[in-house]
């Protein structure tokens, strides 16, 4: 190790030791990052890939429409009908690729949604702390009060169910947990001194928000990402599943659970059968598992509770 | 072995430690030796290994650190070969220690008599009927008030330098063989220190425990230690007894770590007020008053020191004068002209022409910046400069300050804790400010780091002809710097002048004891300030 002092022994602060880390690319960084991941995030990055891959080319991947009614309903497994046909005459099998863009795009668009109305109030109001954070914070206690399944329902019920509504509803009840997660968070990082020197020089609120808190608080948020997707994704199968989620004719895991759902009396004539409405079940269970193991193997990464040892 | 009763030997230790996915010599090869009743002060700056080099005394490696090399003996057991479980029952009965920040050691649900004995009982030295005397007893050694009750109380209900005192009776509870001290008054006023230095010494002698005491301060280590070693990069650098170690050093790099105390800064006749603050009053909320009509002028081009030990309300001015906390009463004229209360009234030019320095460089730059960022944003946001002009100006920043054009795209965690302190002040010269307002910048900084900062703001000062006020607690960094002395205590100026008059007696009562604490190299000083405080008692 060198020493602070110049060859002529005066002291010298630019020659003080430390460690600068090495550049790398963010290719790299994420490279050496999945090099120690574990098999079970491995596992999880491989499903949601899958999962991305088959909702972005459904229609190539599709045999058929996803409203296209054949003749034959309750048609069983052959070569032409993989899964079969439902109550109307529709192919099972491309309603679930179908289903796959449609479920988990609205998800996510929910999820980005909830996240910009509940991020950004919750950053205003650990920076404000003043009445607005009062206003906020209670408010958000109101909502959180109240059984949120039951209360989108009733909104579904008041204001119709759209996907735009859909999507609107869902985002705000769930934007309450993403306020109190970002606003707690952010209290940490606002009484830092960075921030009061920015406060100092003058800087506005947005400012404030995207330059010096959001940097400082995204691991937290991102990992919040993750599982908020997941509960945004049960909650609209489950409203599918009680009829007033994504409308028909466009498929949708949950609603498809619903509409087969009879089929299950049929176990002891045909399996295949009774397998029907288990197969958008087991879709919606995968996805939410392979997200949750990634989000933890991130959380991991993240924490900084590693053992050093 | 007991024939000439050492205790501790520790031979040709190293350690070393794991960052940056590499391992790094921590301790290249130490040795130490210390006898029954004896204290070591273990001295040299952060980073020096000396509290790496004190937990090796007690056979632990911190994690992330391991111990590859040497032996380490206590009292004929050889520590490197005891399982964790044996160290464990060492630990906490023959061997203590004791922490820097006791606030952050202690639990704060329980109380302190029940954490004061508990590794005494769960070792089964003592029942708890004995422990609880015994604790009552250590109280009353170190001086504590009301040494019956105070163990009643939870760690947030006594001072900082009371709950130092009860964690090293809590180290003394097993009456061990050995503590360490790890830096235990460092975050402590000097009028506490005092205190708490007189009575660790007191107990340690009384039961005549071993000791190694770590620290940066060679005054505090000179009252404390029998013999001082230096420590530099995890080597020796120097190894004496305390009064040959302070009359004569031998290595130049143990004379420099009291550079500072010998800078002095010339008086300079006074010139016009750039700050006046008249009869102000402020409190944080509407009970707490903690501003209690100051009056204070700030001469123009010249440094004020704010002096006065923690809670006198020193900061507090530092926030009304930036706006941060609105005053409640009084004004505040920055070149003649009213400062508006409240932050969001002030102009644009009134921000840029007050800058403020932190105490913690770690916290006051944004660890996601860059150093271009940091110094870039005053830049653009007060001058509008973009692009070239701006990457030039902060080159010409930074070659003010002493760094180089290698430092533009660091991340605030690849600066020592110097080059931090440096962006810092490159930050507020950014904004070409008249005012720069230093909030306790050298108090978290090494002796001879500290020397490289306060020469270069007298250096920008005779330069550029700022005006700095500079809030402190340590006295030789005021008789370094400043012109003009400003003594606070509980939210009233005591005294305010020049500083060679503040200097000379007689003192305000306060003033006295604030300067009588400060530590001396002179290793009698302590037991001297101890009979001269009892006489005048008595």
């Amino acid at each position: 190790m060198n020493t602070p002092n110049t060859p002529d022994g005066s002291y010298s602060a630019s020659n003080e030791v430390t460690q600068v880390k090495a550049r790398r690319s963010v290719l790299q960084n994420i490279w050496r990052t999945l090099k120690t991941a574990p098999p079970t995030a491995w596992f999880g990055m491989i499903v949601i890939t899958l999962y991305l891959t088959v909702a972005l080319f459904a229609p190539l991947l599709a045999p058929h429409g996803q409203a296209q009614v054949f003749t034959m309903a309750y048609a069983p497994w052959s070569d032409e009908f993989l899964l079969g046909t439902d109550a109307l005459g529709r192919d099972v099998f491309s309603r679930l690729i179908y289903g796959a863009r449609n479920t988990i795009g609205i998800a996510v668009a929910t999820t980005l949604l909830a996240f910009l109305i509940g991020g950004s109030l919750g950053l205003m109001a650990a920076i404000s702390r003043n009445w607005l954070d009062q206003v906020l914070s209670r408010f958000v206690d109101v909502l959180m009060a109240i059984p949120s399944l039951i209360f989108a329902l009733m909104l579904l019920s008041i204001f119709g169910s759209s996907a735009i509504n859909l999507i609107f509803i869902i985002a705000v009840l769930d934007a309450t947990r993403v306020f109190r997660l970002t606003r707690a968070v952010a209290l940490n990082v606002v009484v830092m001194d960075y921030v009061e020197a920015a406060k100092l020089r003058g800087e506005g609120l947005v400012w404030i928000m995207r330059r010096e808190i959001l940097p400082n608080i995204m691991p937290p948020l991102v990992a919040e990402f993750g599982l908020r997707f997941c509960f945004v994704f049960l909650t609209i199968a489950a409203l599918s599943f009680l009829g007033v989620g994504i409308q028909p004719p466009t498929a949708d895991w949950g609603s498809m659970v619903r509409e087969n759902a009879g089929l299950i009396q049929f176990a002891e004539y045909d399996l295949t059968a009774a397998l029907t409405p288990m197969i958008p079940a087991a879709a919606i269970a995968l996805l939410t598992v392979a997200v949750n193991f990634v989000v933890d193997w991130f959380l991991h990464q993240t924490s900084g509770l590693r053992d050093e040892h | 072995m007991s024939t000439d009763n050492v205790l501790l030997t520790m031979r040709d230790v190293r350690i070393d430690g794991y960052s940056d996915d590499r391992w790094h010599h921590i301790i290249k090869g130490v040795d130490v030796t210390l006898k029954r009743g004896e204290i070591l002060g273990l001295i040299g700056e952060s980073g020096a290994g000396k509290s790496t080099l004190g937990l090796a005394a007690m056979g632990f490696a911190r994690p992330g650190c391991k111990i590859v090399g040497g032996s380490i003996e206590f009292d004929g057991i050889d520590l490197l070969g005891l399982s964790s479980a044996e160290l464990r029952r060492l630990h906490g009965s023959r061997i203590a220690y004791v922490a820097q920040s006791a606030a952050a050691s202690f639990n704060p649900a329980h109380r302190l008599l029940d954490q004061t004995i508990e590794s005494t009982v769960a070792h089964g030295i003592a029942d708890l009927e004995t422990a609880k005397q015994d604790a009552i007893e250590l109280y009353r050694d170190l001086q504590l008030p009301d040494p019956e009750n105070i163990g009643q109380r939870y760690p947030h209900q006594v001072s900082g330098g009371q709950l130092q005192r009860v964690m090293t009776a809590m180290a003394m509870s097993s009456r061990p063989d050995l503590i360490i001290f790890d830096e235990p008054t460092t975050a402590l006023d000097v009028t506490t220190q005092v205190e708490v230095l007189t009575a660790m010494r007191t107990i340690v002698e009384k039961y005549n425990t071993a000791a190694i005491y770590i620290t940066h301060d060679l005054a505090v280590v000179a009252q404390m230690a029998d013999d001082i070693k230096v420590l530099r990069y995890g080597e020796t650098v120097e190894d004496a007894p305390t009064r040959e170690m302070i009359s004569s050093p031998k290595a130049a790099y143990t004379q420099s770590l009291w550079a500072v105390r010998a800078l002095a800064k010339p008086p300079q006749p006074a010139l016009d007020t750039i700050l006046e603050i008249n009869q102000v009053h402020a409190s944080y909320g509407k009970s707490v008053k903690v501003l209690n009509d100051i009056t204070i002028k700030v001469p123009r081009g010249q440094t004020l020191a704010v002096v006065g030990e923690s809670g006198s309300g020193k900061s507090t001015a530092a926030r009304v004068i930036t706006g941060l906390l609105p005053q409640l009463e009084g004004e505040i004229l920055f070149n003649g002209s009213a400062l508006p209360r409240a932050l969001k009234n002030r102009s644009k030019q009134q921000l840029q022409s007050i800058q403020m320095i932190y105490q913690m460089a770690d916290t006051a730059m944004n660890p996601r910046h860059t150093v271009r960022d940091i110094i870039g944003r005053p830049l653009n946001f007060y001058l509008g400069l973009t692009g070239a002009a701006q990457d030039q100006r902060i080159m010409q920043l930074l070659q003010l300050i002493e760094l180089d054009e290698s430092f533009l795209d660091r991340y605030p965690d690849e600066l020592s804790g110097g080059q931090k302190q440096r962006i810092c002040i490159a930050r507020a010269l950014a904004a070409e400010p008249e005012l720069i307002i230093c909030d306790e910048v050298t108090s978290a900084l090494d002796q001879i780091v500290q020397e490289g900062i306060l020469k270069l703001l007298l250096r920008l000062q005779k330069e550029l002809g700022i005006t700095y006020i500079f809030i402190t607690h340590d006295i030789a960094t005021v008789r370094a710097i400043a012109d003009q002395v400003v003594v606070m205590f509980q939210g009233k100026v005591v005294e305010q002048g020049g500083k060679e008059e503040i200097f000379t007696p007689p003192y305000p009562a306060y003033t006295e004891l604030l300067l009588s604490s400060v530590p001396e190299m002179d290793p009698d000083w302590l037991t001297q300030l101890q009979q001269q405080r009892a006489e005048a008692e008595a």
